[in-house]
């Protein structure tokens, strides 16, 4: 592959600039739009310059409940992130042997996959209606969450599995480690950038998820939920300055996982360890 | 491997099978149950009854919804082929550092990590009657008065599901594409292979399970979708999703119920279709 580039190079890379463009553009647009002056409307001409829509979305009686649905959608995604970790992370390492019933928890996580979101939150709704329950964000919304980040959490630990290397197992293991000494100080500490990454999984698709909680989320919603009841009857750039804040949120937790990586590659690099060669 | 430590092994596997087991299997069997159950204005009533099918299956609404559904699904599909193949071709093939391979490709899946509703809410300022495409398309004297149809329209759907999902399909046909032997595109070349012919045979038949992972994720998605149909649409255009909705704000849940087992069945048909082509463990 040493040849000189050629046209077929520069018109794909245009359209990759302009798909960059399209992923980018509309975010970005809402993004100016929310600094809107306070006689603006939802589209460009800005009208002034200002922070009055972000002070708009803290007073409590314009756009419903957006404190306590933020803390909601908070703490759920904590909560799905550290169980889709230890769940995912455990199953990847069950996965490694043969059991009776492994197919078929492997076809689960598939079919947890493709049966659309709304499926499940119809289902999860149905559920406790027929058993009498009253569905709330912490149980049923947080099981109707886990459905959709597990099966993305043990494909990664598939994926990892399959690339590890078992000697440094067996490696402890003569060194006379215990089971538990060998995941804790030897499994553990080599997969640790793949366990940030399902973690971001875990937390991002739960504080995004809009279908799931549908039906499951019962009295008190959470974020999604509240932005879309408000682009029904919201219509001033409030809408963007949700939208603005949200998106801030995600790429921070991007941000936070980024940096965790360099933090634990600058470690490996620092402490000479020979683990980091085999991740 | 040892059967000693089996109990481990299924201890370790014991909480992911439960969620599987308690939100999965058990609410779906849910709905097949209660798609047989009898209603009323204010309750559900248990039975069993085919009569929620018939009036669904009879029902030219029905078809109508389901014929849109597909329609838009398949749209979708190829539309995110396309440019999903094209965008994962230039990152694996013509991009040559690593290190800018791996920049570019964050860069088109950051916007995975971040909320769908606001993704579709950020495309008003767009195609709004006073929005930045009609000012442009009027102020270059193209058009002389606003397009309608641009916001709250098919169009505006199929642009939307194009911008959420053509992720699906760039990542796994990314990963099928990393995975070639790069010493077989140098023997086509040698064996005198044009550009195109080296993509034709040889990069696209190597590229067919990540295609059919990525067609998957897209087309399940879609099928299944109501929000971004109901938002972007304005209330004009339908979904099966939407109509089971309807159904729910109506009470009449054994009726969602059975429009839900329908769907289901549809979905894992096409899923199982596409299935044939890919053997899924073996891709990661």
């Amino acid at each position: 592959m040493t040849r000189r580039r050629g046209p077929a190079f520069w018109c794909l890379a245009a359209f990759f600039a302009l798909f960059v463009l399209f992923l980018y553009g509309p975010t970005l647009t809402i993004l100016i739009l929310s600094f809107q002056g306070p006689s603006g409307g939802l589209t460009f001409p800005m009208n002034g310059v200002s922070l009055h829509w972000f002070g708009n979305l803290f007073e409590k009686q314009m756009v419903g409940d957006f404190f306590g649905s933020f803390e909601r959608s908070m703490i759920l995604g904590v909560a799905t992130m550290v169980v889709t970790v230890i769940a995912s992370f455990s199953a990847g390492l069950a996965f490694r042997n043969r059991f009776v019933g492994s197919g078929v928890i492997f076809y689960l996580a598939i079919a947890s996959l493709i049966v659309p979101s709304i499926l499940i939150s119809l289902g999860i709704g149905l559920l406790y209606r027929v058993m009498g329950w009253d569905p709330a964000w912490y149980s049923s919304a947080f099981g109707a969450h886990l459905t959709w980040t597990l099966p993305f959490g043990l494909l990664i630990m598939f994926a990892v599995f399959n690339r590890f290397d078992r000697r440094f197992e067996e490696a402890a293991r003569d060194l006379g480690a215990s089971a538990w000494q060998t995941v804790r100080f030897v499994i553990v500490p080599i997969l640790l950038p793949s366990l940030i990454g399902v973690g971001l999984f875990g937390f991002t698709l739960s504080y995004d998820e809009f279908a799931r909680s549908l039906y499951t989320a019962g009295t008190f919603n959470t974020l999604p939920l509240e932005i879309y009841g408000m682009t029904t009857n919201v219509t001033t750039p409030v809408l963007y300055a949700l939208g603005t804040v949200t998106t801030a949120v995600s790429f921070l937790v991007i941000g936070m996982a980024v940096a965790s990586f360099t933090i634990v590659r600058r470690r490996r690099l620092r402490h000479g360890s020979d683990a980091g060669k085999a991740a | 491997m040892k059967r000693v430590h089996s109990w481990v092994t299924y201890l370790q596997v014991a909480p992911l099978a439960l969620v599987f087991l308690l939100f999965l299997v058990v609410p779906i069997a849910t709905i097949v149950v209660v798609s047989f159950f009898d209603y009323n204005t204010t309750q559900i009533i248990p039975a069993f009854l085919i009569q929620n099918y018939e009036e669904l299956l009879f029902s030219p609404v029905t078809w109508q919804t389901y014929l849109q559904t597909v329609e838009f699904a398949a749209i979708t599909w190829i539309l995110t082929l396309l440019i999903g193949f094209a965008v994962a071709y230039f990152l694996a093939f013509h991009v040559r550092s690593t290190t800018w391979q791996m920049v570019l490709f964050l860069v088109c899946t950051i916007p995975f990590w971040t909320s769908n509703v606001i993704r579709m809410i950020s495309w008003i300022p767009f195609l709004g009657r006073n929005g930045i495409a009609n000012s442009t398309l009027i102020s270059l004297g193209l058009i002389k008065e606003p397009l309608e149809f641009l916001l709250f329209s098919d169009f505006a759907v199929v642009l939307a599901y194009v911008h959420l999902y053509t992720l699906f399909m760039v990542v796994p046909i990314f990963n099928s594409m990393m995975r070639i032997d790069r010493s077989l595109l140098e023997a086509a070349l040698d064996a005198g292979a044009s550009g195109w012919q080296t993509l034709r045979f040889v990069i696209v038949p190597l590229c067919k399970p990540g295609i059919a992972i990525g067609s998957i994720f897209v087309v399940t998605i879609v099928m299944g979708d109501f929000v971004t149909v109901r938002l972007m649409s304005g209330g004009q255009s339908a979904s099966v999703g939407l109509m089971m909705l309807n159904a729910m704000s109506l009470l009449q849940y054994p009726a969602a119920a059975a429009n839900a087992v329908v769907l289901l069945l549809l979905v894992l048909f096409t899923v199982a279709a596409m299935m044939r082509l890919v053997d899924i463990r073996k891709e990661l």
